[in-house]
């Protein structure tokens, strides 16, 4: 098979560069190991002033609602970090304290949202918090696998039926000028949450439980089903096997389903991840690109690689694939003339700061803006 | 040695992260509350079972294997494999009659196909729909495949003359449908392959895959026909023969379930299997055969890609091939699973569930509102042309329609 771009990761970085890869007529091939990092997205990009108008314009097309709002985002234990780019049903606040009183509204028997924890950091932020849990009828049958009362249940459910969640809401609403909720609404429906912002009778905010991250996965489909509409060939479930390097250049991958069947490209992308996605490997002396072996920087001394702090920045988070200025992925101390490695495997992002999703898109774009701009290779 | 080698299990469920992804995409959580999951029926519980067969949980039959779970899983974990081994490990209830008859696909074939108008008249009838529902509880909505007087190796036989004046050769594994049921999509592959230069030949006498019998519980009926048929393949191998095949699902359960579920070893016939589609598209991509197509052809296609060919990995096969019929409109349909399951859809107390499963499926193609719809299973096409009342055609027939 042969393609004009193959790119290796399925993520925010290997869709990005897909669909805009096929949005200026290129053929183009996703080979994804499975499902990806915006399974954990939180809803924000991060703070950046850059491309505004493109990134904003990426998402439009593909039906996604964004906003750029600079403002502070409101986490899961009730602190605040600085944030930009977002979804659209993410709410920014400009200034903290956000709000005098607010009321905490959670589904009952839904442990991944820590509304106490929530309560406590607003509460050191001078917000009187009440807590209150919904039940609805509709969520019994969840019950019958309690482990399983998760966030994705949650949102199939009130995919339709969150106007009575509405309705419940505005009877427990008393005074508050602030109402939060878990991320749980508008799996497959991304008007939803906007709805339910629109109804109800306070200022409110969807606050982030634990994965799979409903919005994440509902930015994932919508990437995903925009690029095979385009016309590009995704390859769910199936990882590169080996890659041929000749004189500089990649000429073609096998993949574990296509065996036999070589994948060939004129350029290829690298936009395999992190650690969690195996895009880096650690063993016990060194941090490795277990695929084309590519450079890695890492600190040598392994006791180097982390802080005893759990909380301070970790070392190991700088450590990436090597990369020309241009994204060429460097190979035994030369660039490689048409792989570039984009997204987290680079290294340097800061979960904290949500900065791995604006390295995906960053990067993504400019390897999609090199491949289209460059001239035929012989 | 590794400490690796020590702690290793099989189906490395040791490498779940527990991220839930697998649950997000199960088909069956959404709809039947009483099935823990995958994460839970599958890594999780093989926790507590390896301490105790007593935390083995009878709710692991809702599993569909349609291995959605492995397919999205980000840590290659075989979480399907563990349901299914799980089950075949500690569950010790019988199947029932109806089971049996169910998973016995070539058994029934061969008593039904004599009296092929008779049993089609049958099972057609409302009257025997409400008695198969009463006494062996096959839910009546359910439209039994109807058989075919003339199966398809009897017609293969009769022409093994003009197959075997082809230079190039190919041997078919068809599987029960093609052979009991609908003997023209074998017919329509003769004259692809044919089209090509290939000619076809039957194997030495296969027999069933086993799909049905492994998810009905027959293990030890499924362990025997898997190792007839890798001997039978392996004829074949030995010949220098590639052999095609036309059921997605037949051929997964051959490369892979064999081995991974009922320990058959099948690794010299493994890579010689491969789906009609695959073989095809490779030989015109390497130039050594053109098919030429009709000029006036139109058809606007929505195509399905079955659970089992996702997980294959091979659905661009099947989907590049009928881009390349000028003519075609082409729709990919999101990846759903349609719900049917084999024979899990055709059990009475799964309808509903089956039905649930299938309509998001359903819904986007009656909002597409294609000629037809293409797809390579057999058991998709019956819930797909019960379920929407648009035709399904399988991509071969489509190509055989297509011909010059």
């Amino acid at each position: 098979m042969r393609f004009d771009t193959v790119i290796i990761g399925g993520g925010l970085a290997g869709l990005t560069a897909g669909i805009t890869l096929q949005e200026a007529g290129r053929k183009t091939v996703i080979v994804s190991a499975g499902q990806n990092a915006l399974h954990f997205f939180s809803g924000t990009f991060e703070s950046t002033e850059a491309e505004r108008e493109r990134i904003t314009e990426f998402f439009v097309r593909a039906g996604i609602p964004v906003h750029f709002q600079d403002g502070q985002r409101l986490m899961p234990a009730g602190t605040f970090r600085p944030a930009a780019l977002s979804l659209e049903d993410v709410t920014l606040f400009p200034q903290t304290p956000v709000s005098s009183k607010a009321l905490i509204v959670n589904f009952s028997g839904f442990h991944d949202f820590f509304t106490a924890f929530l309560a406590e950091g607003l509460e050191k932020n001078g917000t009187t918090c009440r807590i209150c849990t919904l039940d609805l009828p509709e969520m019994e049958h969840l019950r019958l696998s309690p482990s399983e009362m998760r966030s994705v249940n949650i949102a199939r459910v009130m995919d339709s039926c969150w106007e009575k969640a509405v309705a419940d809401i505005r009877v427990m609403h008393k005074d508050e000028d602030l109402i939060l909720l878990p991320q749980v609404f508008g799996l497959k429906d991304a008007s939803i949450p906007g709805k339910i912002l629109a109804a109800l009778p306070a200022r409110a905010a969807f606050i982030g439980t634990m994965p799979p991250s409903v919005p994440g996965i509902r930015t994932q489909m919508q990437l995903k089903r925009r690029y095979e509409i385009l016309g590009g060939t995704f390859l769910m479930g199936d990882e590169v096997t080996s890659a041929a390097i000749h004189d500089g250049v990649v000429s073609s991958i096998t993949t574990r389903n296509l065996d036999t069947s070589r994948i060939f490209g004129e350029y290829f992308i690298l936009a395999s991840g992190g650690y969690f996605s195996k895009g880096l490997a650690a063993t016990p002396v060194q941090v490795v690109e277990p695929l084309f072996r590519l450079d890695v920087a890492f600190e040598e001394d392994r006791n180097g690689w982390y802080r005893q702090d759990f909380f301070a920045d970790q070392p190991y988070m700088d450590f990436g694939v090597k990369t020309d200025a241009d994204l060429h992925a460097v190979k035994d101390g030369q660039p490689l003339k048409n792989l570039f490695a984009v997204g987290s495997i680079l290294g340097g992002t800061r979960p904290d700061f949500g900065s791995a999703a604006g390295l995906a898109l960053r990067t993504a774009f400019a390897a999609a803006d090199a491949i289209t701009t460059s001239k035929p290779q012989e | 040695m590794t400490l690796q080698e020590y702690t290793a299990s099989a189906h490395n469920f040791e490498e779940c992260m527990k991220c839930t992804i697998c649950t997000a995409y199960c088909p069956v959580v959404p709809v039947n509350p009483r099935y823990p999951g995958p994460k839970q029926a599958g890594p999780d519980g093989e926790r507590l079972r390896l301490k105790d067969p007593y935390f083995f949980n009878k709710a692991l039959k809702y599993c569909l294997n349609c291995k959605r779970c492995e397919v999205v899983c980000p840590s290659g974990v075989k979480v399907a494999d563990i349901i299914q081994a799980a089950r075949i490990k500690y569950d010790r209830s019988k199947p029932k009659i109806r089971d049996r008859m169910l998973a016995g696909t070539d058994f029934m074939g061969t008593l039904a196909r004599p009296f092929a108008p008779i049993v089609n008249g049958m099972t057609g009838l409302g009257a025997t729909k409400a008695v198969l529902d009463a006494t062996l509880a096959i839910d009546r909505h359910r439209t039994f495949p109807k058989y075919s007087a003339h199966g398809f190796e009897g017609w293969l036989k009769r022409h093994a003359r003009e197959q075997a004046k082809f230079e190039r050769q190919v041997a078919y594994f068809h599987g029960c449908y093609v052979n009991y049921n609908f003997p023209q999509l074998g017919k329509d592959l003769v004259k692809v392959l044919n089209a090509l230069g290939v000619g076809v030949q039957l194997l030495e006498g296969e027999k069933c895959c086993g799909v049905a019998m492994i998810s009905n519980g027959m293990t030890r009926e499924a362990t025997r026909h898997a190792q007839h048929n890798v001997s039978v393949l392996q004829k074949a191998v030995d010949k220098g023969l590639t052999v095609v095949t036309t059921s997605s699902t037949c051929t997964f359960t051959i490369r892979d379930e064999y081995p991974e579920l009922l320990k058959v070893d099948n690794a010299g016939v493994r890579d010689a299997l491969v789906l009609a589609t695959r073989y095809i598209y490779q030989a015109l991509e390497s130039g050594a055969a053109t098919l030429r197509f009709r000029e006036d052809y139109h058809a606007r296609i929505a195509y399905h890609t079955p659970c089992h060919l996702e997980k294959l990995g091979w659905g661009l096969f099947s989907q590049e091939l009928l881009k390349m019929i000028p003519g075609v409109e082409f729709i990919l349909l999101d990846s759903n699973c349609c719900g049917i399951a084999g024979t899990y859809g055709f059990k009475k107390e799964n309808y509903e569930a089956s039905q649930a499963i299938g309509k998001p499926l359903f819904d986007q193609v009656e909002a597409v509102n294609p000629d037809f719809i293409a797809c390579d299973c057999e058991t998709c096409k019956w819930q797909l042309e019960m379920s929407t009342g648009y035709t399904v055609k399988h991509p071969i027939s489509i190509l055989a329609e297509a011909l010059a």
